[in-house]
């Protein structure tokens, strides 16, 4: 019964700019999946998630995704995440470009 | 060429009115989410992975060059300098920022565009083939027919909550360029029997999840009678479409469940019933928009320049025998931009390409510029004698690839580069393989192929119905492409069969590179295409080019 857990990050869209954000351990909204707080436990991630959606004023589509520890912060798991945390492969545009200049 | 009337501008500034209004409204917090979405989806705005994404309509495929400009000038403006055209005749900018969706609605409505109906369930910005009012196959113009069709859906108030969105498109040629088979309306002009221009009529056509070619519903419709018959089969539609499963809502599935002969009953009965009520005014509609489109006049002008060049010059003779195409009037041609040069994004164009097709549509083609399904851009009008000086300015632009409807002008979706909905990644592919055959220059051997990509089982890269089609899915959390084979998206419509199990990201391009050595070795020469050597074999030898003989074994083992 007890499948275990697959950490979870909170992430939405940004509603002026449209890119994607993280929700932090101390409640800001960074462009760096990095910065995201990596949430352990099923329960605290729902509560997460509902204070997340709460934002709606500032933050479109909130959800949880997975993800996992690494050296300089939580790590997308799903190809999906591993794009938005990074941007287009044709062009570097997006967060690439971001973290370029 | 068509230009808006004075209703038509202002109802499209009251609807950027409104939309700024909306979007102020969305900022301070009066609408939720919830509530904005539909709005913002009615007016062409999209949230993508990365950003919104503005979708514009270019109705018909047809614009001048102020118009191609002003795209120039949004990109440059409000974008990353580039555009993006799709399959449906549209233009996308994916970096917009919500607060300048308003200008930039603005901006197009100074040139007569808009975003409005490129979603929602309503009849969508209705397709026409790309060389209309040029090929020299043609019947007749059908764009005025597709401004009619347009005219009367925008804002029908039968027609705005249909049970899912509804695709028209529509060719003047018995030669289908509009793969009007593989839409919910497909109108193909054909003549009858005394000569009297017409449209065979197909419904129920649709890529996406349950992919189907359009059934002929009625094999010579009168021109005249277009609109109720039209009419008459939305009627039936909304009346009978499913509501209750969204995968089982579109009309293919309408005419499927109640059958092709139940649905023609009813669309005849409807039909005459309405018919009476058409007093013609329509018609005097029509013949109003017609004049706007009267063709270009066309110089008689001496062609030995072409000629002459086409002699001495082996670049421009390849680039003039593989991109151009016949004209009504034999001195001149239509011109096929590429948008596919090799490891360049499938219909892309920057917004300083923009602006010289602009200037060479001004100059060389009666100031016409089309966009095709095929994310290409064309010069419909451009005398013989011009070819060489268009030829000169495009290669200066990087816009010379002489390589339509070769292996490398490949159709290309979003895919997850872009696209909320996509299962992976398409555009990357399309720029491998077109890279990979630059290489082997074995292009022009390999001669008429069409590839076409797709990031989601949604097909807007119309997969199904290329010669070799890809899908791009996510297995268990890792890109996957599947090839179907034989697709065709023209009068002789068929959809492409699944070979097998799919390939691996890093596997696609091999995999494409042995289907193509496998015709090549199989063909009885060159004038025997990769379709027609499909149509003869079958699948069999692309199978074992694939999986090899003894994976066939083992899948035969299997089943
Ligand atoms: S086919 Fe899928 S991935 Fe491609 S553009 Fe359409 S919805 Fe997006």
């Amino acid at each position: 019964m007890s499948r275990r857990f697959t950490p979870k990050i909170v992430t939405a869209n940004d509603l002026l700019e449209g890119d994607v954000i993280y929700l932090t351990a101390d409640d800001r909204w960074s462009r760096d999946h990095a910065e995201a707080e990596l949430i352990e436990d099923e329960a605290h991630a729902e509560i997460r998630l509902i204070h997340a959606a709460r934002q709606s004023g500032s933050v479109v589509g909130a959800y949880l995704a997975d993800a996992r520890p690494g050296p300089s912060g939580p790590e997308p798991v799903h190809f999906r995440e591993a794009f938005r945390a990074k941007g287009p492969s044709n062009y570097t545009h997006g967060k690439q470009s971001e973290r370029h200049a | 060429m068509y230009t808006y009337s004075e209703f038509d501008e202002s109802f499209v500034r009251n609807r950027v009115a409104q939309f700024r209004g909306q979007v102020e409204r969305r900022l301070d917090g009066s609408l939720t989410e919830d509530e904005f979405k539909p709005l913002r989806l009615m007016n062409g705005l999209y949230l993508q992975l990365h950003a919104y994404m503005l979708r514009v309509a270019i109705p018909y495929g047809t614009l001048n060059g102020r118009q191609m400009r002003q795209l120039a000038y949004l990109a440059e403006r409000w974008d990353k300098g580039y555009g993006h055209f799709t399959t449906r005749q549209n233009i996308q900018f994916n970096w917009p920022k919500l607060a300048d969706v308003p200008d930039m609605l603005d901006a197009l409505a100074d040139v007569g565009m808009h975003a409005i109906q490129t979603s929602g369930n309503t009849i969508r910005n209705v397709t026409a083939d790309h060389f209309a009012g040029a090929a020299a196959d043609e019947i007749e113009d059908p764009r005025p027919v597709a401004e009619l069709l347009r005219q009367w859906s925008t804002d029908h108030p039968e027609f705005q909550f249909l049970p899912r969105k509804f695709k028209i498109a529509v060719t003047g040629s018995p030669t289908d360029r509009a793969v009007t088979k593989a839409h919910d309306i497909g109108l193909r002009m054909v003549r009858d029997a005394g000569g009297a221009p017409g449209f065979e009529v197909m419904v129920g056509g649709g890529l996406g999840r349950t992919p189907m070619i359009g059934k002929v519903i009625r094999d010579f419709l009168p021109k005249a009678d277009l609109l109720p018959y039209c009419e008459a089969i939305l009627a039936t539609y909304n009346l009978l479409g499913r509501r209750d499963n969204k995968y089982k809502a579109r009309i293919k599935i309408t005419v499927h469940e109640n059958g092709l002969e139940a649905f023609r009953d009813l669309v005849e009965a409807r039909f005459a019933e309405i018919r009476p009520e058409f007093s013609g005014v329509d018609q005097d509609w029509l013949a109003g928009i017609e004049t706007q489109f009267s063709p270009p006049r066309l110089s008689d002008a001496d062609t030995s320049e072409y000629d002459a060049r086409r002699e001495s010059d082996p670049v421009f003779r390849s680039w003039a025998d593989t991109n151009l195409a016949p004209h009504k009037d034999p001195s001149h041609a239509i011109v096929t931009v590429s948008l596919k040069k090799p490891g360049n994004t499938p219909g892309d164009a920057t917004a300083a390409q923009m602006r010289l097709l602009a200037d060479l549509g001004a100059t060389y083609s009666h100031d016409e510029l089309r966009i095709s399904h095929e994310q290409n851009v064309i010069l419909p009008h451009v005398h013989r004698a011009d070819l060489p000086a268009v030829f000169d300015a495009l290669r200066s632009a990087a816009l010379a690839t002489a390589n339509v409807g070769l292996v490398s002008d490949i159709i290309a979706c979003p895919g997850m580069d872009y696209c909320a909905l996509a299962t992976a990644r398409s555009i990357p592919v399309a720029q491998s393989i077109a890279t990979r055959f630059e290489d082997l220059k074995l292009e022009h051997d390999i001669g008429a192929l069409k590839i076409k990509i797709s990031g989601c089982i949604n097909a807007c890269g119309h997969h199904h119905v290329g010669h070799i089609g890809i899908l791009g899915l996510d297995r268990a959390g890792v890109e996957n492409y599947q090839i179907t084979l034989g697709g065709d998206g023209t009068e002789t419509a068929s959809l492409g069969e699944r070979t097998g199990p799919g390939f691996a990201y890093d596997e696609i391009v091999p995999a494409i590179e042995r289907l193509i050595h496998a015709y090549l070795d199989l063909r009885q020469g060159p004038e025997e295409t990769f379709l027609d050597l499909y149509r003869r074999l079958g699948m069999g030898p692309f199978k074992d080019a694939l999986y090899g003989d003894a994976a066939r074994g083992r899948q035969a083992d299997a089943a």
